[in-house]
């Protein structure tokens, strides 16, 4: 079998059997990613240099097994919204082409302590505002599987690293499903952690409240183990949780007894049918192996999507503003005062990111707030009883990740109401705060099909447990995607 | 015609602090520009702030010595407006759930003490500094910002509008600094700017509605605060005398040079700051055990301790009033009086009176005094013990000053201990008497005065020294026998 589709795990393997060194390890994605990216521009900064010195570094500490750990020698990408030392971070913004961070995320710094390779940073939509990358300076990085659609958006430069083996692992970052819509149309893993489990130092903020990084890999083993790696408490991050233990491994055992809600609103009418097909796939897996399949309603739901965009929207519109031209975004010329400078300077920001500004300015006006932000956040806090209660019933959601596989790239634009429906599925776990996990449950056409599972906050174990159930009850694993060939589950 | 004027303050203490409000840089004033700075005080993309406890605890401890019922839970806001010292778009503040609400603080005004409302205390953080830098010959001009002060702790008190004029509020922004200076939270050093203080004021005739407010800003000392004020009540009454409407708030600022308030705007033309809750700080649970314990600690405050010496040592009002308002007056107060038997009385009038006149020649204050509160009890003692004369203390007192030698130390060298020996002073009084026939003639005859040119001769012959009192007698005494044996009774 190929590097690029080999798990962690094996790569741990040849690693630490001295089969490969991680200098050769990281010569072999560098070459992929100039072999593959010209067609994907999943990566907007390769860190050919930097990447090479780490991979050094971690046969050093591998030679001696000190401090080596399961990521020791490992490539990861990073969406380029997160800040690293001395790479530059764009956000897929012109405002921020030149913008070189002075320190690490904290993701980052605890990725470098392990001895993890940093491969590169990955494309998102400018500031992480939209589910296409259309909106990324950089242009748009396409499916893998058929690039005539997108790979959704924003996290699509690291699900795309991941499915076309580019990389193994690969951060992204989540606020109405960043992660999960991109993994999802692209065929891979991702989890949206707990709110605070995962340190947001470093993270170029969209909207604070909702934002989350998190993994995107090519198993649920593999984002687990990405997952323990940078989840814990972080002083830094006032948001952060306090630390837990971290889990040696994924739980496994009988699923036998374990109660699967099936939210009534997310198997609607906007589904596609072979979307629905796929995840009852899913269900009637589980049900095979004890649980207890239970159908329920979050009523809250049909609400997620408006008060999401309230929110997200409003604290965008804050998020953005500091990027004046006076510390940071690149500095217009033009404009005669101070006021003028700051105009010129925020216009090279893109009509996305500069529709949310807009939008959320509006929304916090004091004429606005009370309708507007007020009854969003009140919405926000019926949602999390909603969700509450529904977890007295069940220990976990299972539902579709998106309503369909991901969307030809001109009939995105054309539907707002389209990627609307892709969010709805996603906005809830932003909003309540709980962890949801995303992996592949099937291909329609030749297009992955995605399937979400959520659980109470701090229950990331049940999702990997489940998760890692259903991959190997059904032993498939997808190919890496070049773009071309048909889709399909090929037998491990 | 006569208008009322109402003032209310906005008064901006930074906190005494070691580190910012969300980062660890330091809070030193005049460092270098922008030596003091770091990815969150320069609000860098991904930086988080990160409350610094301390300034809760500062925060807390001013609210219960204002008397203010402290939240339960409270929250930060962001304020939203642009300016390149305030780096990230946003200034974090309370706006919706305040650190503390509803408190009084009771000032002695001229007209005497009376209780002004605070409207509510809340934290938030300092911004940057700009220097604007005009165009000359060979540049366009340029601004500088110097962000050293961004994300210092600052706390904002708000005062209820119930000052009735420009010296009312002074005296109102005196007692608040006292009483910070006191609770330790600020250096309240105006000049540096860690006490700073905005003004809302307006008038309106009496019996009539409230004026339209206009907000005073860049009231940078005591003297530009109560100037500033007194000429925004004087323009605003000019205008409602001549009929002018004001009906629209607006701010204005101080201009010290033309010593007159300047407009800036109209409040409507005011940005909409768009409040709303921060969503990088969860909200603040502040535990009631903690407050109480920070109230238990709260040092005494001026008032209590002006009660207090009422009611224990008897002070007359003025006496109180003083030495309580003054900290380093009331621990210098309270620890001579350790040392000292006599009245409380008697160490008020000698701090107050000659030991303050001499502080205030130097332009120094109790903190700076080279003798110790133990030194002025032994001078006090020796004084009550008849060892020395009133006079005497003074130029012991005065060289104590100088030099901070203890008292007994100088009276010994200089051998200024009082004569009480009646004999003694007996023996001087009759050489004085031999040697001033013309004197003691004329008290004879009648003029009293006489007797004052007589007594400043023997002490002129004792450097002062002779017990005044005893002196007055014998010489009374030996002068009327004079006059007994003129009369050949004997």
């Amino acid at each position: 079998m190929e590097i690029a589709e080999l798990n962690v795990a094996a790569l741990r393997k040849m690693l630490d059997r001295r089969e490969i060194s991680a200098v050769e390890l990281t010569n072999y994605y560098l070459d992929r990613i100039a072999q593959l990216d010209p067609d994907f521009r999943a990566f907007i900064t390769v860190s050919r240099e930097q990447a090479l010195r780490m991979a050094s570094a971690a046969d050093q500490k591998l030679a001696t097994g000190e401090g080596a750990t399961a990521l020791t020698g490992i490539p990861v990408a990073v969406k380029d919204n997160i800040c690293t030392n001395g790479i530059r971070t764009t956000c897929a913004s012109r405002l921020l082409a030149d913008f070189t961070p002075i320190f690490d995320a904290t993701v980052v710094a605890k990725l470098k302590q392990v001895g993890a390779v940093l491969l590169g940073k990955t494309n998102l939509d400018e500031f992480a505002m939209g589910s296409s990358t259309k909106e990324s300076a950089y242009g748009l990085t396409p499916n893998p599987w058929d690039r005539r659609h997108v790979s959704g958006g924003s996290s699509s430069g690291s699900a795309v690293a991941v499915a076309t083996g580019m990389v193994p692992l690969a951060l992204g970052s989540d606020t109405g499903g960043s992660i999960r819509q991109p993994a999802a149309f692209c065929g891979v893993w991702g989890l949206k952690p707990t709110y605070g489990r995962v340190s947001r130092y470093g993270l170029v903020p969209y909207a604070p409240s909702l934002d989350q990084i998190g993994p995107i890999g090519r198993s649920t083993e593999d984002i687990f183990l990405l997952d323990r790696c940078i989840a814990g408490y972080d002083p830094l991050d006032p948001t952060s949780l306090p630390e837990q233990a971290a889990a040696a491994g994924i739980v496994t055992g009988s699923l036998r007894g374990l109660k699967v809600g099936l939210p009534r609103e997310l198997f609607g009418d906007s589904l596609a049918m072979g979307v629905k097909e796929r995840v009852m796939a899913v269900a009637r897996e589980l049900a095979a192996a004890g649980c207890i399949l239970t159908e329920l309603s979050l009523p809250s739901l049909q609400y997620a999507l408006p008060t999401y965009y309230l929110l997200a929207y409003a604290e965008a519109s804050s998020s953005m503003a500091r990027y004046d031209g006076v510390r940071h975004g690149k500095r217009a010329c033009s404009g005669s005062d101070v006021t003028g400078m700051m105009t010129a300077t925020r216009q090279e920001l893109g009509t996305e990111v500069k529709r949310r500004i807009l939008l959320g300015t509006y929304f916090l006006g004091k004429d606005c707030y009370d309708d507007y932000y007020v009854r969003a956040q009140q919405v926000r806090t019926w949602m999390k009883a909603d969700f509450a209660a529904a977890f007295t019933e069940c220990d976990l959601l299972l539902s579709p990740t998106t309503a369909t596989p991901a969307f030809t790239i001109d009939e995105e634009a054309l539907d707002e109401r389209a990627l609307a429906l892709t969010e709805c599925y996603t906005v809830a776990a932003n909003l309540t705060g709980i962890p949801a996990l995303t992996f592949p449950c099937g291909f329609l056409n030749h297009l992955p099909v995605g399937a979400q599972l959520m659980a109470p906050a701090g229950a990331e174990q049940r999702l990997f447990q489940v998760a890692s159930h259903w991959e190997a009850a059904t032993k498939r694993q997808t190919r890496c995607a070049q773009g071309d060939q048909k889709g399909a589950f090929y037998e491990l | 015609m006569n208008y009322e004027t109402v003032i209310g303050l906005e008064v901006h203490v930074q906190l005494k602090t070691k580190s910012k409000l969300w980062c660890g840089c330091a809070t030193t004033f005049g460092a270098a520009p922008n030596s003091q700075v770091c990815p969150v005080c320069l609000g860098l993309p991904g930086s988080l702030p990160v409350l610094n406890q301390k300034a809760v605890e500062l925060g807390v401890r001013t609210g219960l010595a204002l008397n203010c019922t402290i939240a339960v839970c409270c929250r930060f806001d962001r304020k939203q407006y642009f300016y390149p010292d305030l780096p990230k778009g946003y200034q974090i503040t309370q706006f919706h759930q305040p650190l503390g609400r509803g408190g009084w603080v009771e000032v002695p005004f001229a007209a005497g003490q009376r209780r002004v409302g605070i409207t509510e205390i809340h934290l938030e953080e300092e911004a940057g500094r700009t220097a604007h830098f005009p165009p000359e010959a060979d540049n366009p001009g340029y601004s500088l910002v110097d962000y050293n002060r961004s994300g210092l702790p600052l706390l904002e008190i708000v005062t209820a509008p119930e000052l009735r004029s420009p010296e009312e509020a002074r005296t109102m922004l005196e007692t608040l600094k006292v009483l910070l200076e006191e609770l330790e939270v600020t250096d309240g050093k105006m000049e540096e700017g860690s006490l700073r203080c905005d003004a809302n004021l307006s008038v309106h005739r009496p019996g009539e509605p409230l004026g339209k407010r206009v907000e005073l800003k860049n009231l940078n000392s005591f003297r530009a605060m109560e100037a500033a004020l007194a000429f925004e009540a004087g323009r605003q009454g000019v205008l409602l005398t001549n009929g002018a409407p004001l009906d629209r708030e607006e701010a204005r600022t101080w201009n010290e040079a033309k010593r007159k308030t300047v407009f800036m705007r109209f409040k409507e033309q005011a940005t909409d700051y768009r409040y709303f809750p921060e969503p990088d700080l969860p909200p603040v649970s502040i535990d009631g055990q903690w407050v109480e314990r920070l109230a238990a600690g709260l040092p005494e405050l001026p008032e209590a301790r002006r009660g207090r010496y009422l009611r224990e040592f008897r002070l007359p009002a003025d006496d109180a009033l003083l030495l309580s308002k003054n900290k380093a007056a009331a621990v210098f107060f309270e620890a001579v009086l350790g040392f000292y038997n006599g009245e409380a009385k008697t160490v008020s009038n000698w701090m107050l009176g000659d030991v303050t006149r001499l502080l205030k020649e130097e332009k120094i204050g109790f903190t700076d005094l080279k003798f110790g509160p133990e030194d002025l009890a032994a001078l006090l003692s020796f004084l009550d013990r008849n060892e020395i004369s009133g006079k005497i203390a003074k130029i012991v007192l005065a060289e104590m000053f100088q030099t901070g030698t203890p008292p007994a130390a100088i009276i010994h060298a200089r051998g200024l201990f009082q004569i009480n020996d009646p004999q003694a002073i007996k023996a001087l009084v009759l050489e004085t008497l031999a040697a001033n026939g013309e004197a003691v003639r004329a008290y004879k005859s009648g003029k009293e005065k006489a007797v004052a040119f007589l007594v400043g001769d023997v002490m002129r012959k004792s450097k002062g020294r002779v017990n005044p009192e005893l002196l007055d007698r014998i010489l009374k005494f030996e002068l009327a026998v004079d006059e007994i044996k003129d009369i050949g009774l004997d």
